[in-house]
């Protein structure tokens, strides 16, 4: 943010709470609204926004980080990967931290397993290049934003041929739980704050269905504070007028159809599979799955030994993801559960629910 | 020595390459008579009269030579620091060397040719040092460890324990240079314009005590930056520290940086900044002294120290939008997200 605008972006940041009071004032009653991506979650929690809307617009966090989506199997295996001889896992951060049945990434790596965290799926290629005598698995977790980069590395190993760069496909795409949530009557959601990063990829047509088959009202927007409540305004105009559509506050960055190529590259060595959601269960067509022809490419066919998947008993982590309660309410947060010492897989990613209320939302004073 | 070798363990081994290492590198570099007389122990002639301040501080960084730095200038400057925000001016350093059998002597020399610069910049000498060789594959290229000495003047008292209610909170400059610059390199990120900060902090510590500002306590905020140094001086002090987000200078380059990489420039990494706490009614003047300074040209005044609040969190960031969120201890070192 240059200066300029960081000085300038407190005084739209007011006049927009503005708008979003005047529209608030013509609700009928009190609206939830769910983002669902883990940038806006970090976004809004470090600007406090949420303290700023008025009362009768509730904002909450929906399953958009993708670490905290990721059920505790997917962990098991990545870690009974990487206690297989000459095998290199490679990761993105958040991952290392989340709690398996037995552990996590971090205290196998510890022990002395190999495990190396990498910022893109490249850095990971390049271990293959680099090590031909080692197995280099990735663990492919994230959304329609992550799986087009994993997809270009995969290109690259197949047209160079480094037969030793394996993934573990933990991919999920968004559209399908929005579905789930906006027919989930429990969670009372009454309009969405669309992923933008993802729209890149999907488009916002993608996300439709919303408006078309659930009547809620969702946008599409970016990631500073003044995007997110210029999101939030659309969302409560709409609600007010009682004419719910999916609009694009995104469109420097985003179309309405996406970008074809990369879904092309996804679809090349991907195909949609069922796939199970931490705190929402198994989703049909939610997931990706390497194609049969990229077997050899595909660590979830590597033989290992697995646990009994736990999940951390007291953990409400799924019921946040759904959006039925805060963080505060679950009885582990701030007590059992610290990002320190994490329980449930939200209290580990800057990205994840619990952890963002914990870092900048307790109340200051309140707890220590 | 031969140019365009390598380190082998027999540089280690106090035998005729350790000799070498010592008459044509070491001391040239670090000339000095306290050093040259190459005793088992340096004898320290001429110290001024006051309380002697000692520090000790080990230095691993990758890469070893980065944007405005290199292993050996960090490390020098680490250590004058830590004795210069203790109030004592730094006089004598000890410099150890760890090394990794088959380092580029280049590198070696870079590294020592960075250490002399920075003890130059300082005033200090350095006095006294080792060199050990590990086998390749059992360290990475070079580890440094120092021991710093240095003398604080009569009536001088500095420390957590004068922080108190009311007292303003300076920095000198914009925060997270040095550790946005070492992660960007690492990253393949580095631009022109990111230089880390690093830099021996005592004229400009001289300049601020000197200004006859109230000043109760300074420190260097290295690892894990500002946020964390505040944590660290208002657990001490028993006070709560209130931070204002929009008056903590950040370059764009460095937040950008941040921003990429998943970390928080409040949680990055200085090298050449000094965080003052001082009497309100000094602010102004404590505020032009350092902004006088080479060093400190970027400083402003972030924060004010409150009372204490029971249970409450220590440190609180007053954002931009005039919410208020706490800054806590990060959990553990700042990882790269996936999105």
């Amino acid at each position: 943010m240059s200066a300029e605008s960081a000085l300038a972006a407190p005084a739209t940041v007011r006049g927009l709470l503005r708008r979003v009071e005047r529209l608030a004032g013509r609700l009928p009653r009190r609206v939830t609204l769910m983002e669902v991506c883990g940038t806006h979650t970090h976004a809004i929690a470090a600007a406090g926004l949420r303290r700023l809307l008025p009362a009768n617009v509730r904002l909450i966090a929906g399953p958009g980080c993708p670490v905290c989506v990721t059920p505790v199997d997917y962990v098991d295996r990545a870690e009974a990967l990487a206690r297989r001889p000459a095998t290199v896992v490679a990761t993105f951060g958040d991952l290392l931290r989340v709690p398996s049945t037995s552990g996590s990434l971090e205290r196998a790596r510890a022990e002395g397993v190999c495990v190396r965290v990498v910022y893109s799926p490249r850095d990971a290629l390049r271990l293959a290049r680099d090590d031909p005598d080692r197995t280099v698995v990735f663990l492919a977790v994230g959304f329609e934003t992550t799986s087009p980069t994993v997809a270009a590395a995969l290109a690259e190993a197949e047209a160079d041929g480094v037969p030793n760069f394996l993934v573990l496909s933990g991919h999920k795409a968004m559209p399908p739980p929005l579905r789930l949530l906006a027919g989930d009557r429990e969670a009372g959601i009454d309009g969405f704050l669309l992923p933008g990063h993802v729209a890149v990829v999907t488009g916002s047509d993608a996300f439709s269905f919303l408006a078309e088959e659930f009547h809620l009202p969702a946008a599409v927007v970016g990631f500073t504070p003044t995007d997110v409540l210029r999101g939030v305004a659309a969302l409560v105009d709409m609600l007010g007028r009682g004419e719910p559509e999916v609009v694009n506050l995104y469109s420097r960055v985003v179309r309405p159809d996406g970008n074809a190529v990369a879904r092309a590259l996804v679809q090349r060595f991907f195909a949609a599979a069922a796939c199970t959601w931490r705190g929402l269960g198994a989703i049909s067509a939610s997931g990706l799955a390497l194609r049969p022809e990229l077997a050899r490419r595909d660590a979830a066919a590597l033989e290992v030994e697995l646990p009994t998947p736990c999940e951390p008993e007291g953990c409400r982590c799924g019921d946040v993801l759904r959006g039925r309660i805060d963080p505060p309410e679950c009885p582990l947060f701030g007590s059992a559960c610290t990002p320190a010492a994490a329980v449930g897989a939200c209290m580990v990613s800057s990205e994840g629910s619990c952890a963002a209320f914990y870092r900048h939302e307790r109340l200051a004073g309140v707890r220590p | 020595m031969s140019r365009g070798g390598r380190i082998l363990l027999a540089h280690g081994d106090g035998g005729r390459l350790t000799h070498e290492l010592v008459r044509e590198l070491f001391l040239p570099a670090f000339a000095n008579p306290a050093l040259a007389a190459l005793s088992d122990a340096a004898i320290l002639d001429g110290l001024p009269d006051g309380r002697v301040a000692l520090t000790t501080d080990a230095f691993v960084v990758d890469p070893p030579v980065f944007p405005g730095g290199d292993l050996g200038y960090l490390s020098v400057c680490g250590t004058v620091n830590d004795l210069a925000v203790a109030g004592a001016v730094p006089r004598a350093l000890t410099f150890a060397l760890v090394l990794e059998e088959g380092l580029e002597l280049g590198l070696l020399e870079a590294v020592v040719a960075g250490a002399a610069r920075a003890a130059r910049e300082a005033g200090v000498v350095i006095v006294a040092g080792d060199t050990k060789v590990v086998p390749r594959g059992k360290g990475d290229r070079a580890y440094v460890t120092t021991a710093g000495l240095g003398v604080v003047p009569a009536g001088r008292d500095l420390g957590d324990q004068h922080v108190a209610p009311g007292d303003a909170v300076l920095v000198s400059g914009a925060v997270g240079d040095h550790g946005a610059t070492v992660m960007a390199c690492r990253h393949g990120l580095a631009g022109e314009a990111l230089r880390s900060d690093c830099a021996p902090l005592a004229s400009l510590v001289g300049a601020l005590l000197g200004s006859g500002a109230r000043v109760h306590a300074l420190h260097d905020p290295t690892r894990g930056g500002v946020a964390t140094t505040c944590n660290e001086v208002a657990g001490r002090a028993g006070v709560r520290i209130m931070l204002d987000e929009a008056a903590i200078p950040v370059r764009p380059e460095v937040r950008a940086v941040c921003e990429l990489l998943g970390l928080d420039p409040l949680y990055t990494a200085c090298e050449g900044r000094v965080l003052a706490w001082v009497e309100r009614s000094d602010a102004e003047r404590a505020l032009g002294a350092l902004a006088a300074h080479p060093l400190g040209a970027g400083a402003a005044c972030i924060g004010r120290v409150e009372a204490g609040v029971p249970h409450g969190a220590p440190v609180v960031l007053r954002t931009a939008y005039g919410t208020e969120r706490p800054l806590d201890l990060l959990a553990a070192s700042g990882l790269p997200r996936i999105c």
